[in-house]
């Protein structure tokens, strides 16, 4: 099965996106295919290379690193949704999906598009937190 | 290929800047020559409420956002009854004409869809 994926939500706002992370570990390792994981709206707090608990024992991005390292999966951030939120993006970030400094690894910058054709090429379209 | 996707709205107008998001994806999805529905409901109702007057707390009218869906070809939008007559509200406080569902017939919308996306 064909999996895309949407996180709505950032890390500390609520249970999803550690759900959505933990959806997708085990649908990778039961042997699905996720087309994408599209982070949107607060979601894209996801994907911050900063972002660490006080004690740093736990930080979903690089969880989130991690998973895409191992599996080779698409982490999209959005890249409107970033703008919006301060994170600094640069003009050509767009085109070449290139990540900033203060994104995580394995993950890049993109449009709405990208989650458009991630719905119409997956089996099934599964979105967290909102 | 073709896809039904369904755009569920539950959250009032400037519950965060999710309606503004929400539109954005909506007209992209409608972009890509994909089928694309609103439904409208619980506080959602509100953000086609009509004499929006945000001015005082430096926010922006919604629902004139949602004239545009016709341009890109979204001429179907559902709002449940039930949450409208809920909050006191009626079809006539809404600002454009969309399809009145009971909540019973929500299931049946739900499940015609391939994609349902809430928000």
């Amino acid at each position: 099965m064909k999996f895309a994926i949407q996180v709505n939500s950032s890390p500390y706002q609520s249970q999803a996106s550690a759900t959505a992370y933990q959806f997708v570990e085990t649908a990778l390792r039961k042997g699905h295919q996720v087309v994408r994981v599209f982070f949107y709206h607060e979601g894209i707090y996801n994907g911050l290379h900063d972002a660490a608990s006080a004690d740093d024992d736990w930080s979903i991005a690089r969880c989130w690193s991690a998973l895409a390292k191992d599996h080779d999966i698409d982490l999209v951030l959005c890249i409107s949704a970033a703008q919006q939120r301060g994170l600094p993006v640069a003009e050509t970030a767009g085109h070449t999906g290139k990540a900033e400094s203060n994104v995580a690894e394995g993950f890049h910058l993109a449009g709405l598009g990208q989650w458009v054709d991630a719905i119409i090429t997956a089996d099934r379209v599964v979105s967290f937190g909102g | 290929m073709n896809k039904n996707v369904l755009f569920i709205m539950r959250r009032a107008p400037h519950a965060g800047n999710h309606a503004h998001e929400t539109l954005d994806a909506v007209m992209t999805v409608a972009a890509f020559d994909q089928s694309v529905r609103v439904l409208f409901v619980d506080d959602g109702v509100f953000q086609l409420k009509k004499d929006q007057d945000p001015a005082a707390i430096g926010l922006k009218h919604v629902a004139p956002w949602f004239q545009a869906l016709r341009i890109y070809g979204v001429h179907e939008l559902f709002v449940e009854a039930e949450s409208l007559s809920e909050r006191s509200l009626g079809e006539d406080d809404l600002s454009l004409p969309v399809q009145l569902l009971q909540r019973d017939q929500i299931a049946g919308l739900l499940g015609s869809q391939d994609v349902i996306l809430t928000s």
